[in-house]
Parts: C-alpha cells; structure tokens; sequence
C-alpha cells in the first residue's frame, strides 16, 4: 500500500534561510503521527509547505499527496483534493459571518471536486449538528470569523470547520499552544471523532500534553530541518522527561 | 508575498475587458451644435418647451458662471477640460417624448434591457412572482440627455406621487419645480454646480405630498452614450410632511478613449417628519489600465432636512469613473433632523476618487452618521474628504464617522481628510479611521479553507463593506455585491 503522504528529500528555504534540509516522512492513512521538536526546527515551516504558503521556496524534493505531485498546486486545489491545516494563529476575517465562511468553504471545495453544492438549509443542519457535538455555542456561527474570539474558541472554530470539511490528512499546527485544557479536550475530541481508517492526521506540537488527548501511531522528532529519530508513542514521554537539548546538538 | 503579488496582477490585468457596459448603441441623435455660449443655452431651453423664467434661470447661471473657476483642491489630476470641446445636448432622434413604452426606440430598450434594468411593465408584471407588499421598481430611464422612458407612472399616480422627468415637470408641475429648484443648491454654488444649472437637460423629479409613504422604490438609470457629450443631469426630490421615498440611481456609459463629463447636481428636501433615502451605483466608465478615457464625474448632491426630525440618508456604491468628485451632504437645519453617509468607494486602474460628505448642522439636537469604506487597488488613489460641522444654534449635536480604507497591492493609495468644526460647545464629535491591507495571511487562510484567490479576496472585500451593503435596497445589494467582485477581480463578466 503506498501512504498517503510522502514527504521525500524536502529542501525548503524561506527568504534565503535554509529551514529544512533533507526532511523525509510517510503517514499512511489511518494512522496519527506527531511531529515534536525544538521551537525553531521547521515544524511550521513543514506544515505551511504541505498546505502550499506562498513564500516558501522548495529547492529540492517532492511532497506526493494520494500519489499525486503536490508542490505545484495552489493552496485551494490542495484543499480540495483533502488537505487541511489547522493553523495556530487562525485568521480574523471582519464582517464575514462564521457560517457565510464555512459555506463559501464547503462550496468552493465540493465545485472543486465536480459535486454538487449544499444548499443552505442543509448545510446550516451540517454546521449546527457538529457545532453541538462539540459543545460550540451557536451563536458563534453567526459571529464574524475569529473576531473577538478567545485563543479557546479559535481553535474550537478550526476543530469545527475540520469535521465539516472532512479532510483525508489534517495536518494540526501547534493547536494546543495558549489552550486550557477543557479547550484543549474540545479539540482532542474533535479529532478521535474524525479518526478512521480512511484518514490521516500530522500533529505538530511542542509539548507531549496533547497527545495524553490524541494517542499518536507514530511520533517523529524534527530538529535543524531534519526527522532526527522516529518511534512509537513512548517517545513522546521520553522527551517530555529528556527535553529536547541532545537533539539540537545531535542534529548540529 | 507570492499571494498578494498575484492579486496585485490580477488586479492589473483588469481594465476594459471588464467592463461589460462599454458597448454602445446606435441610435440617430439630435445634438446642439458643439461649443458653449449662450445660444446653447436657449437652445436646450427651447427644446424643452420650457417656461421664460426658466430660461432667465439658466442665462443668470451662465453669466455667472463664465466668472468662475474650476475647483483645484480635491486630490486628483486631469488634462484640462476645453469647454468648448463638448455637445451640450444630444437626444436620441425620432422621439422626443414619448407617450408609451411603445414609443420608444428599440435600440434604446435593447440597451436597457442590456444593462439588466427592467423597463417594460408588462415584463416586471407578469413575469416577477412576489409576495403582496413587496418592492417593485418604477424606473426613468435617461439616455444621454434626454428621459426615455417612465415606468409605473399611473399607478404612482393614484398615490399621489409625483415621479417624472424633470423637463416634463416643467411643464406640468412649474410651480412646485420654481419653489424648490435651486434652493438646495444655489445656482452660484460651484463651478460644477452653476455649468449644470445653465445647460442642464434631464434628470427626474419626483414629489410626494404630505403623508405618503411611497409605494415602490423609484429608479433613475443615467447612460451616456454619444461621443463627446456632456451629461448634466438635474434631480430634485420633495418629501413632503411625514412621507417617505426611496430612490436609488444607477449610471453607466460606454467605453471610449477621450474622457467625457459628467456634472449632475441632485437636490433633497425632507419637510417635517419625512425621510429621504438615496442611493446611487455609480458605475459609469472608469478608463483602461492607461488611464486612457473614462467619465469625469464632477457631482453636487445635497439633501436639505429643511423640517423638524426630517432625515436624508446618502448610500453611495461608487465603481466607476475616471475621476470622481462627489460629497453628498445634508444640511441638519430642522430641530432633531439626521443625516447619513454610507459608502463604499472602489477605485483600481489609474481611477481618482476624491469623495466623501458635509454634515451641516444647524438645528438643535440633529444628528450625523458617515460611515465610508475606501477599496484602493491598482494604481489608484482613493480620497475621503469629509466636512462636519457644528452651528452655534446646534445645541446636542451629534456626529459619529468611521472611515475605513483598505489596500490592494502596494502601488495604490489610501487618504483620510476629515474637516471638524465645532461651535457649540454641546456637541459631540466622533471619528475613527483604519487602514487595512488584504494581508497574504488572511487569503491563504482562505484558500487554505478551499476557496480560489479570487473569492478570497472577494469574501474579505465583501465583509469589509458589509455594513455600506445593509443600507441598499435589497434588489441592488446583491447587484452591488457582484458589481464590487467584478471591479476588483477580472474573473467575471
């Protein structure tokens, strides 16, 4: 079976600066894998190159998504195909009302894809069924994207907008920096209820906290650019007692 | 920065090919002979059949202003204008008015038709499915200079609304035209003001007695279309004691290399209790990528809330134009009258758009609320300009602005100049002002979401205008909306 993603050889510089040198990973669907590491080792830098962020210069490698070539495809394209990041810093988007935002969202990937869009009514049962899954006030959906929103409840729309999506790999960037931990349980549970074997997921994070939450398959450490040691989930609790010093010499 | 970059292509890119209004018509027209003096002037004034004092009213303004000068503080640059260079009259031939929508030229229907503005009644009758009580649109329709056609005219009739062009009132309705002509905007105003007040040819009048709540919204669609002609329209709306109207106009104008002017002036006046909502997409044709051609449009439009607790509310949705020189005011003169200013003004290409209002207020305890978004993008300069002012018989005056501007790209420009002047000491002045630029963040998190980065950019446009869009009539939001995306993205039309 060939995964579902293959990061192979990625070479990525941002404005001159080499962030990733030689980074190799294969996530097969089914499976969660957490990327740990040093802050300052390319873990954003991984999750924007995967989602397609301008500004990020690929200078060697490829990144194949379902078996297909990725690099080249604009950010909504990759979208569409099944991609999704949660970002850490979600976006405010004044006087764009959460639920107008979900629709255009759904919409625009669904055209993408040649099916059929949802019409209102049905997709505002979609949005409220999930909203109330996730113990999401509906008022929120009313509110303009993000603005005003606590650290707790961006993160709570980005789990929201994930299960409407329906991604085959979510790619979740230091989603439980600034969460309490009831918040951080909203989105943990978010995830284990999107969690098949039809689906993957990349969760990036600095702290092994999270995945108390969300038991990774795999767990990776990304240092200097590079996947310096890959295991299974006890890893995670080794660093948390370790820390991250010997890799940050290791990988000097 | 690859985001915003392509953005700003795409934005480049845009130029007539998007304007899906630049076609022009072919109709036989009726022109006065080229150049200004005053036999022009008569000229326009006897093919309107009009009344002697009205001729006398425009020859004063003629003389006066042959004494004038054109304005130069506004922020925008234009070659000269020679005014001996225009037609001052021009009319589609073979009707001069005519007495049914039978009457009028094909060509001229086909071109309204065109331009998606519902003209034929049987159409709007027997085609449109509504509810009881829900809008419908009486329109006037003015082709260069002259009206063409007048919808629902009987069925205003019965409600004792007054919606006509302006030429015929003359005529039919003198008395209340020479009452209220001029007496918003003098003829010695401004330059601009006083060139219309002398060949002013159209335009729509429309009065509603006291205690009439109009029936359906009133439209006037303005299109120019002869070469080398001036367009200088003249509205004068009344709302009589405790009634409401509203009234919305569109304008647009083929594509054409050399600039054409546009100088209109509209006049208000609200009496006791009575309510004025105007609204205006103006859309007129804004020149190339170059810079070559489009409308100038110099336009005087100024609501007088000449009764206690009258309101005149200004929702201006401003796409096209060359150069736009535009601030629709109100003159707070009735106890507790109130003023307001929506607008959304788009400017990309090598558009120039100096705009914005004047809040004058006289009376006690009146208030004032502007709300202005800019949307600058190619290499355009966008200006808000706005007066608010506070008389020493203002006692509680009350103002609030908010003047948001946003930015496309990185050759474009964005400025804010807010005159306040305050002379009591009562009154309460608020403004606030932001600058935005669509940040490359904000449309990757769109696109990250699946949308195109042309609908991101349209979903962030659309939500920063928001709260201009809310004030249109519903009809024309959605129209609005769509007008917005298409000045700004070149994906559509």
């Amino acid at each position: 079976m060939k995964p579902m993603l293959e990061v192979k050889n990625l070479h990525v510089e941002v404005g001159g600066t080499k962030i990733l040198h030689g980074l190799d990973l294969a996530v097969n669907k089914g499976e969660v894998h957490a990327i740990m590491g040093p802050n300052g080792g390319g873990k954003s830098t991984l999750s924007y190159v995967l989602a397609g962020k301008p500004g990020y210069d690929v200078t060697n490698g490829e990144i194949l998504f379902d078996g297909d070539a990725m690099l080249d495809m604009p950010a909504d394209e990759r979208a569409a195909k099944g991609l999704f990041l949660a970002f850490q810093y979600p976006l405010e988007i004044p006087g764009v009302a959460t639920m107008t935002f979900l629709r255009a969202a759904l919409n625009a990937q669904r055209k993408a894809r040649g099916e059929a869009e949802l019409s209102s009514p049905e997709l505002i049962k979609r949005v409220r069924d999930i909203a109330t899954k996730l113990g999401i006030d509906h008022e929120m959906l009313r509110r303009p994207v993000n603005v005003g929103f606590s650290g707790g409840e961006k993160k709570r729309n980005e789990t929201l907008q994930m299960t409407l999506l329906e991604p085959k790999l979510a790619v979740l960037d230091e989603t439980d920096s600034g969460l309490d931990i009831d918040a951080l349980k909203v989105v943990a549970d978010g995830v284990n209820r999107l969690r098949s074997p039809q689906r993957a997921f990349v969760v990036i994070t600095h702290y092994q906290r999270l995945l108390d939450y969300i038991v990774p398959d795999v767990v990776h450490v990304l240092s200097k650019g590079r996947i310096v040691r890959t295991g299974g989930k006890e890893l995670a609790f080794e660093l948390e007692s370790t820390g991250y010093a010997q890799y940050r010499e290791e990988a000097a | 920065m690859a985001a915003v970059q392509e953005t700003v292509e795409q934005v480049r890119r845009i130029d007539v090919d998007q304007y899906k209004y630049g076609f022009e018509t072919a109709v036989e027209s009726e022109k006065a002979p080229k150049g200004l003096d005053e036999s022009t002037v008569r000229f326009i004034s006897a093919k309107k059949n009009e009344p002697a004092w009205m001729l006398d009213w425009r020859l004063a303004a003629y003389r006066q202003w042959l004494t004038m000068r054109e304005p130069n503080w506004a922020k925008v640059n234009y070659p000269r204008i020679d005014y001996q260079d225009l037609y001052y009259y021009s009319a589609p031939k073979k009707q001069a008015g005519p007495k049914s929508l039978d009457e009028v030229d094909p060509e001229i229907l086909k071109t309204y038709e065109k331009l998606g503005i519902p003209l034929h009644e049987r159409e709007i009758l027997a085609g449109v499915e509504r509810p009881e009580g829900s809008s419908r649109v009486a329109v006037d329709a003015v082709f260069d200079s002259v009206s063409v056609a007048t919808t629902f005219k009987e069925e205003l009739k019965k409600a004792g609304v007054i919606f006509m062009p302006i030429s015929e009132a003359l005529r039919e309705h003198p008395d209340l035209v020479r009452k209220y002509l001029g007496s918003v905007v003098p003829v010695s105003d401004n330059f601009f003001a006083t060139l219309n007040s002398a060949v002013f040819s159209d335009g729509s009048f429309v009065y509603v007695p006291e205690g009439v709540r109009c029936p359906m919204e009133l439209s006037t669609y303005f299109r120019i279309n002869e070469k080398n002609t001036g367009q200088f329209e003249r509205t004068l709306i009344i709302a009589d004691k405790g009634s409401y109207v509203s009234y919305l106009e569109g304008c647009t104008a083929p594509r054409r290399d050399e600039n054409q002017l546009h100088a209109a002036v509209v006049e208000l006046i609200a009496l006791d209790d009575a309510e004025i909502k105007y609204s205006t997409v103006q859309n007129w044709y804004p020149g190339d990528a170059e810079g070559r051609g489009g409308i100038f449009n110099f336009v005087t439009k100024r609501g007088d809330c000449r009764g206690r607790n009258s309101k005149i509310s200004w929702t201006q949705v401003e796409t096209g134009s060359a150069i736009t020189w535009k601030y629709p005011s109100c003159i707070l003169r009735g106890d507790h009258s109130r003023g307001e200013f929506y607008s959304i003004a788009v400017s990309n290409g090598r558009q120039q758009v100096d705009s914005g209002t004047k809040m004058v207020h006289l009376g006690k305890g009146t208030s004032s609320r502007i709300i202005s978004k800019g949307i600058s993008a190619g290499k355009s300069q966008n200006t808000y300009r706005g007066l608010v002012q506070a008389h020493r018989r203002a006692a509680g005056a009350r103002n609030f602005t908010n003047c948001d501007s946003l930015l496309i790209g990185d050759a474009c420009g964005a400025h804010t100049v807010p005159y306040i002047e305050a002379k009591n000491a009562s009154a309460v002045i608020e403004h606030e002002a932001t600058t935005s630029k669509i940040s490359e963040e904000t449309l990757f998190y769109c696109m990250q979401r699946g949308l195109s980065q042309e609908e991101a950019v349209a979903l962030v446009v659309n939500g920063f205008v928001r709260d201009v869009l809310q004030q249109l009539p519903m009809e024309f939001a959605v129209e609005a909306q769509k007008l917005i995306s298409i000045s700004l993205e070149g994906s559509v039309g």
